[in-house]
């Protein structure tokens, strides 16, 4: 919890400053009570006006004051749970984005998206509610203990009794529906996850002819979820009715009981107001406090949770004395040993892979799922370290330059493109300080063969994309993902099966335009058509994380099994030889 | 590339204020109302009921300050007279108001009771009714909408109609019976003392609805800064690769910032301004219990009412906001109730696909010979995209969809199954046209496996028997075999028994779509409509789907999407699709001698780079 009170600490003055109002507030609305009795007492009973006016008027003063007190203890609560928050989310922001893809995976993208927004809000509402009760309830509660007390000694135990069958009330509703209430969460997520299998079914189970059963296995969760909702809102029900009884009963027994007290002289008719209010004031503190309590563990989890994040170190960091790249690099990818395997899994990924990808020259990869070939090209962005052996660009471990020195050499285009939201411009030109040109802007878009339909979009390169680029297919989606990376001019590019989503016929042109406009640079290529990658230099094909075969189409076909069964599947005999 | 919807964080505000945003409107508030009602029909004696309970139980509760103001009557008097405060009346009052009160809270519980019950089997029916109307609607309606937007009107909105039932019929009865009662029993004390009540609320109203007005916009700004933090905090940790290797952490944060300030801005602001009205509220009806003091004192001192009077008096005027309140509520969630029901009943009254009657049955043995007759259909009237479109195929052959992504390969099975209808023209099966035939019969003629599997909750065993629900174990186990399932199946802890949830990774893609072969293998329909698998299944397991695809089509009429072009060119016919229409069809060598489009989309395949 150390990372949480850091960011608390200067906040504690406020805090000091938040309590002294409450305690203001508190005292106000603990002397209100005394001013009505004298009211009634002095004034009405004893038959004097002035009475009346000066104790009305010194209780309307009182009043502002506790007013005024609240008015302040809202606005430093405000203030300083949101300042807090707003701290904590921008730290914990920061944070991710300094993780690693291990961070991410051992996290999951939804839960660190959770942690930086739901979790957020949780603590910041909690924290303010906190604030202005966690204090007031008990200093009112205990205060009005007191104050009762000392009026009437005899009837304290009024309150004690009130609030004993509060407690037992409520504990009692907890134990009988708190274990439900998970329950019926399961079935109301069961309902909309049998709905969504029904709707994203529906071809098939129109093709089987199931549309009844689906429904009356619908309706079945239906039934089940009714039925339990019935039982605990009849029992939730029981709640204010026994609580509005519990008041009653209350103001009852102080007036019933003060009669006697009031016969034997210890007491004042006033009093039996103020007595009123006390009650009135404790259960309500009790209340107060039973809400915090509920509150508590639950912005707990959320601390929990936020905590975990800021705890954690991103295991790949950049060194102290970093090597720096020139300008210009050649591009020579190295690969010498390397394995790899995922943290906290003893089954390495890649086994001593060792291979060279020589500028001007096409690198591909090629394998089945779960070949390790995606996780082979993160280690050259260093998305992923390794575990053993080294990556060299241009002869320098890659461990050894600052990340961001690394990157901005690399031209990565992800098996599945995304965009961001923003213009064609700004997706193209994304990234890097954004120190790229109009013309590295043009001519990106026309090597990536983008051109053609961005200039029928209505605006042009100024067209909005809508978040992930949901707005565009995903063959356009892919050609901007890629004409990103040109737009960068790196020396080094890594696709990653990016060429999948795209039509046979707009591949090959790409790929052709690629050869002919960036001659010089570095391609490493993992692809699963085969025909993407016939005419590369170099094809290495990947079995179980090793290195099985490596050589040119041709040469593949004679010696390696594993190429030969992914050719066949994908090409007929004939086909095979009639591209020689 | 799933889309997240920004996930919608805590409605209410701080200290329980209840002002989840401006309520959104229902467009046509009378009629949705109205057919909520309609909804309830059978549960009208019960709503009387209710309405009974509350006036019963509120009346109580309203009587009883009254009855407690006697009591402080009867001590004064007691101590004011010689004779002493007089116990036995003390006493009888306190009974009279025991029963008083357990009979108010009786009250309440059975109106609470019944209320449940009528607000739990209305959401029971909406349920209900979505679901049989899912059954019902014809496929083009689920390919324009969103399955995310049904979903929640099946929950959230539902959700929403059911509590605030609930919630708001009890509230509406409780607050006007209660509202009118203390306005009476507050001028049966003293007219005078009620003026002063009166005129405090306006005051309170007042400065309420500028603090809400304020407070209202500062939340509105809130939430919209919510929803945009939501949203860039999902985009950059979703494309956190992207980011990473293209160095925009830096940009990513400066735009974090930004709008972490303007949640700050707006945070702080609406938690302040609502946390206003408690301290307000609490300080205008102290000016209110100030004044009828200072009245009440007066009017008491001239003998004109009690002290027990001026206690009960009070105690009204503490009870008098709350509903008043209430029913500024009220309003507002009448309409999110309106609106979200408006939504349900929107999706209730879609248009659903014709009841078929009079149709010819369908002769038991099919040779499966299938007839296109000058075909037209679009997906929108006005824009045809199949046109006069016609061939003949004969049992047994198969027919290879070729086309570039997007080219509309499943239309073609839409209109096979009869999932959409042509717009003129004839598709007819050993010479039936399928209009003649029920639709559920027209599909029992297809295996169908498509590209994206789709499996039920539920074990391998259950999803395999899909299509035969009798089949038995035997069967299950030797179509597995067939589609070469059973391998991978016996190698799982379960076995047949392992159940397929969304989130099971312990089975492939490629392996879910070996299962949905199996299914259609065991369901033996007479023609198929294969979808074949493209890059997301590795080449063991597409060698092992192609010989099961394979397997499965010999001997049938069979439709496959075709994307290997050892299946393309071993095809009996190929239909060369390109913007919905099928432009060319043919086989192999002969789209090839005519050099279109095929013959293009054939050698730009294997163009040398």
């Amino acid at each position: 919890m150390k990372n949480l009170i850091k960011y608390f600490k200067p906040y504690i003055f406020w805090l000091i400053v938040l309590i002294a109002f409450v305690w203001g507030q508190a005292n106000a609305n603990l002397t209100l009570p005394d001013y009505m009795s004298k009211i009634v007492t002095d004034g009405i009973v004893g038959k004097n006006m002035d009475a009346v006016k000066s104790n009305g008027v010194t209780m309307l003063i009182v009043t502002l004051i506790g007013g005024l007190c609240a008015i302040a203890v809202g606005f430093i609560a405000s203030k300083i749970s949101t300042g807090y928050v707003r701290k904590l989310r921008e730290e914990t922001f920061i944070k991710v984005e300094k993780f690693s893809l291990n961070e991410f995976n051992s996290f999951s993208t939804a839960s660190l998206a959770t942690r930086v927004t739901n979790d957020m809000q949780q603590i910041q509402n909690v924290m303010a509610m906190i604030m202005r009760m966690a204090f007031l309830a008990p200093i009112m509660g205990i205060g009005s203990v007191i104050k009762a007390y000392h009026l009437a000694p005899s009837m304290s135990w009024i309150i004690l009794v009130a609030i004993g069958a509060l407690s037992c009330l409520i504990v009692m509703l907890f134990i009988v529906v708190i274990p439900k209430f998970s329950v019926i969460q399961k079935l109301v997520d069961r309902l909309s996850l049998q709905i969504k299998e029904t709707l994203t079914g529906v071809r098939v189970i129109r093709a089987y002819n199931k549309d009844k059963d689906q429904h009356t296995k619908f309706n079945r969760t239906n039934l089940k979820s009714t039925n339990l909702n019935i039982f605990v809102n009849r029992v939730m029900a029981l709640m204010s009715p026994v609580m509005m009884l519990i008041m009653g009963l209350s103001s009852l027994a102080v007036i019933w009981i003060g009669a006697y007290v009031i016969n034997d002289g210890n007491l004042r008719i006033g009093d039996l107001l103020a007595l009123m209010q006390y009650v009135a004031q404790t259960i309500m503190a009790f209340l107060m406090i039973s809400i915090v309590f509920v509150m508590v563990p639950r912005v707990a989890v959320s601390f929990r949770r936020v905590n975990e994040l800021l705890a954690t170190e991103p295991v790949i960091t950049d060194i102290d004395k970093p090597i720096h790249l020139p300008n210009k690099i050649k591009g020579l990818v190295k690969f010498d040993n390397v394995s790899f395997g995922y943290e906290g899994s003893d089954q390495p990924v890649l086994h001593d892979i060792s291979f060279t990808a020589i500028p001007g020259e096409t690198t591909a990869i090629i394998g089945g799922t779960g070949s390790g070939k995606s996780t082979l090209l993160n280690l050259i962005p260093r998305l992923y370290d390794v575990t053993k052996g080294v990556i060299l660009i241009d002869g320098i471990d890659i461990r050894n330059i600052l990340q961001s020195e690394l990157r901005s050499h690399l031209g990565y285009i992800p098996q599945k493109a995304s965009l961001f939201s923003g213009t064609v411009k700004s997706n193209v030109l994304y990234g890097d300080g954004n120190k790229k040109s109009e013309s590295d802007l043009e001519s990106a878009i026309n090597i990536a063969q983008a051109k053609e339909f961005i200039d029928k979009l209505d605006d042009g390169v100024k067209s909005p994309i809508s978040q992930f680029g949901s707005n565009v297919s995903g063959g356009q989606r892919q050609r901007l993902a890629i004409a990103r990376a040109l737009a960068k001019k790196p020396e080094i590019y890594l696709f990653d099966d990016s060429f999948s989503a795209l039509d046979f016929k707009t591949d090959s042109t790409l790929r052709k335009a690629l050869k002919k406009e960036v001659a010089h640079a570095t391609f490493i290529v993992i692809a699963q058509r085969i025909s993407t990658i016939m005419q590369a230099e170099k094809i290495i094909v990947i079995d179980e994380g090793r290195i099985v075969g490596e050589g040119t189409h041709q040469e593949l076909l004679k010696k390696s099994k594993v190429y030969r069964e992914i050719a066949q599947s994908q090409l007929s005999a004939t086909e095979l030889m009639e591209n020689k | 590339m799933e889309k997240r919807k920004p996930t919608a964080i805590s409605k209410g505000g701080p200290m329980g204020m209840r002002m989840g945003g401006t309520p959104q409107k229902a467009k046509h508030f009378k009629k949705t109302m109205l057919t909520i009602l309609g909804y309830m029909k059978p549960y009208w004696g019960y709503l009387v009921l209710v309405v009974v309970c509350a006036v019963v139980s509120t009346a109580f509760a309203i009587a009883s300050p009254k009855i407690l103001g006697h009591m402080t009557d009867e001590i004064i008097k007691g101590l004011m007279g010689r004779k002493g405060i007089n116990f036995d009346a003390v006493a009888g009052i306190g009974i009279w108001l025991i029963c008083l009160y357990i009979l108010s809270a009786v009250f309440s519980y059975v109106q609470g009771w019944i209320m449940t019950n009528i607000s739990q089997k209305i959401t029971y029916a909406f349920r209900k009714d979505v679901s049989k109307k899912i059954s019902k609607l014809p496929l083009r309606y689920f390919d324009k909408h969103e399955n995310g937007d049904i979903v929640s009107r099946v929950t959230n909105d539902i959700e929403t109609i059911s509590q605030n039932l609930n919630q708001s019929m009890t509230q509406i009865v409780t607050a006007i019976i209660t509202i009118i009662g203390i306005l009476c029993m507050m001028i049966s004390i003293s007219w005078q003392l009620t003026i002063i009540a009166i005129l405090v609320l306006p005051i309170s109203m007042a400065f309420i609805s500028l603090v809400v007005k304020r407070s209202q916009k500062y939340y509105d700004k809130q939430q919209s800064a919510l929803g945009e933090i939501d949203g860039h905090v999902d985009e950059m940790f979703s494309n956190h690769v992207i980011v990473k290797t293209f160095n925009g952490e830096k940009q990513s944060i400066d735009e974090f910032n930004r709008i972490n300030t303007k949640l700050y801005e707006s945070g702080w602001k609406s938690q302040f301004l609502s946390g206003l009205m408690m301290p307000i509220m609490h300080f205008i009806s102290n000016l209110g219990y100030v004044g009828v003091a200072v009245v009440g004192g007066w009017l008491a001192i001239n003998g004109k009412i009690s002290v027990g009077d001026i206690q009960a008096f009070i105690q009204y005027m503490n009870q008098f906001t709350q509903p008043i309140s209430q029913t500024a509520n009220i309003a507002n969630i009448l309409q999110a109730t309106a609106a979200a029901a408006e939504r349900v009943f929107e999706f209730l009254n879609e248009k659903e696909e014709s009841v078929e009657t009079d149709k010819l049955s369908v002769p038991k043995i099919i040779k499966g010979e299938v007839d296109f007759k000058e075909v037209n259909f679009g997906y929108d009237i006005d824009r045809p995209i199949i046109k006069d479109f016609t061939i003949h195929i004969q049992p047994r052959q198969n027919v290879a969809i070729v086309g570039p992504t997007g080219a509309g390969k499943t239309t073609i099975v839409n209109l096979l199954m009869r999932f959409y209808d042509i717009d003129s023209g004839s598709i007819s099966i050993d010479n039936i046209d399928i209009k003649d035939m029920h639709r559920n019969d027209v599909r029992g003629l297809f295996g169908m496996v498509l590209q994206d599997t789709w499996l039920f909750y539920g074990t391998i065993a259950d999803n395999i028997a899909y299509g035969k629900p009798n089949a038995t174990k035997k069967e299950i186990v030797a179509a597995a075999k067939a589609a070469y399932a059973d391998h991978f199946i016996s190698t799982l802890p379960d076995g047949y028994d392992t159940i397929i949830s969304g989130t099971s990774d312990s089975i492939s893609a490629g392996e879910k779509q070996l299962l949905t072969i199996a299914r259609a293998i065991l369901a033996d329909a007479p023609m198929l409509i294969l979808d074949e698998a493209t890059s997301s299944v590795d080449t063991r397991t597409e060698a092992l789907i192609q010989s099961a695809m394979d397997k499965l089509s010999h001997g049938r009429t069979s439709f496959v999407i075709a994307h290997r072009l050892s299946t393309i060119k071993s095809a009996d016919v190929i239909l060369v699709m390109k913007d919905g229409n099928i432009i060319e069809h043919g086989n192999h060598d002969d789209l090839m001698a005519k050099k279109g489009y095929y013959a293009e989309l054939y050698s730009s395949q294997f163009s040398v780079v």
